[in-house]
């Protein structure tokens, strides 16, 4: 006769991934690299606001990580701009986690401050779901995909630290409801910032790029009070378990 | 998909808290799983017949509880049920906020063989 017995674990699935990505954070905040998580479906223009935004930082080196399911063409364009930009695919998984993005960025080096864009895959559930490292999460919305979008994929909207309104060019074709969707937005996530921006005339980056600047540069005051705790002996460390993953 | 690397997460916890008590298989697993999870069940249980094999695991059944998501009303504090294209509260009409009801996503408990 064998003892059966039920015992209570109460143990989160999530807690590896996380622990990984914050490993990833503490090491590129240490490295002065501010780490965006950009998200959005198919077409967006992920690829498309990353280019307008990085013409317009000033000061910040821009690196960029590519995730993509099987294809190679977003990197080779941006390398074709003289960006640092690296290439993830997944053969099928729908979205980025924290250990890709942990090996990945090993054999990166940063040579200057800067900030790291990852292009998450193409896909409005998921990224979502999976924390990589990231200091801030960037969702690229449309208003060719309709202002219901906040109601139908409200958990994208819930996380994101900002939200990117793209092809706001195309708005005189389309019967888009602004006010529906911000108050969608608003009702999922009282503080994030919402910028319009066309990627196609280039409006609205400018501010993006400045508001990614100012971030960058409040991650880094916080990594300096990070020093000083640790030179008066204070140990900073988020976590107890061991470090088995390295 | 991505319940593939989910499901060997699961199993890897499993085996790791029953073999710190003697226990020669896992019978059952419960989960507990939010609606905004994002992961399916059925996806999981097919996942974890096929990657279980030649574990503690193998042969166990998995249990899920689902969860609803929920809102908080903004206005009169009433947890609910969102309906479709709204976040409006049944009771006063004011925009609901997310909470962490229907985000759960963990074992609640194994059952365990000695
Ligand atoms: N009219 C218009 N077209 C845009 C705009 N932004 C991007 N596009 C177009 O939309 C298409 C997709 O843009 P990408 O930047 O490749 O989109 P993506 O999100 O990176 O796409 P995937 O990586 O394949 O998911 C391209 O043809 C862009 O030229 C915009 O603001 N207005
Ligand atoms: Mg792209
Ligand atoms: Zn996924
Ligand atoms: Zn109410």
């Amino acid at each position: 006769m064998h003892d059966v017995l039920k015992v209570n674990m109460m143990a989160n699935i999530h807690d590896e991934n996380d622990h990984i990505a914050a490993h990833t954070n503490e090491d590129l905040t240490d490295r002065q690299i501010y780490v965006i998580n950009v998200m959005g479906a198919p077409g967006v223009g992920k690829t498309t606001t990353l280019k307008n935004i990085i013409r317009n930082m000033k000061g910040l080196k821009p690196y960029v990580i590519e995730g993509d399911i099987e294809s190679d063409i977003d990197t080779r364009d941006l390398r074709s701009l003289g960006i640092d930009t690296f290439q993830i695919n997944t053969f099928g998984a729908c979205h980025l986690d924290a250990p890709m993005i942990h090996n990945q960025v090993q054999s990166i080096k940063f040579g200057e401050k800067g900030v790291l864009f990852i292009e998450n895959i193409g896909n409005l559930v998921c990224p979502a779901e999976f924390s990589i490292g990231e200091h801030c999460k960037m969702l690229i919305s449309t208003v060719t995909e309709g202002s219901d979008k906040p109601y139908k994929y409200p958990l994208a909207f819930e996380k994101a630290d900002v939200i990117i309104l793209n092809k706001t060019d195309l708005l005189p074709y389309l019967d888009f409801d602004e006010e529906f969707y911000r108050k969608g937005v608003r009702a999922l996530n009282k503080e994030v910032p919402v910028f319009k921006v066309s990627g196609k005339t280039g409006e609205g980056f400018a501010e993006v790029a400045a508001w990614i600047q100012k971030k960058a540069e409040e991650a880094k005051a916080v990594h300096h009070h990070h020093h000083r705790d640790e030179d008066t002996g204070y140990h900073h460390h988020d976590h107890d378990t061991a470090h088995t993953h390295d | 998909m991505h319940e593939f690397p989910i499901t060997q997460q699961i199993i890897k916890l499993a085996e790791e808290h029953a073999t710190e008590l003697c226990a020669s298989r896992i019978k059952s697993i419960k989960l507990v799983v939010g609606d905004y999870s994002g992961f399916v069940g059925d996806s999981i249980q097919m996942y974890f017949d096929v990657i279980s094999q030649g574990t503690l695991c193998e042969g166990a059944v998995i249990e899920i509880e689902h969860v609803t998501p929920k809102m908080k009303c903004t206005g009169c504090g009433e947890l609910f049920e969102r309906e479709f294209l709204s976040f409006a509260c049944p009771k006063c009409g004011s925009d609901g906020e997310p909470t962490e009801i229907g985000k759960e996503f963990y074992i609640e408990s194994i059952e365990i063989e000695r």
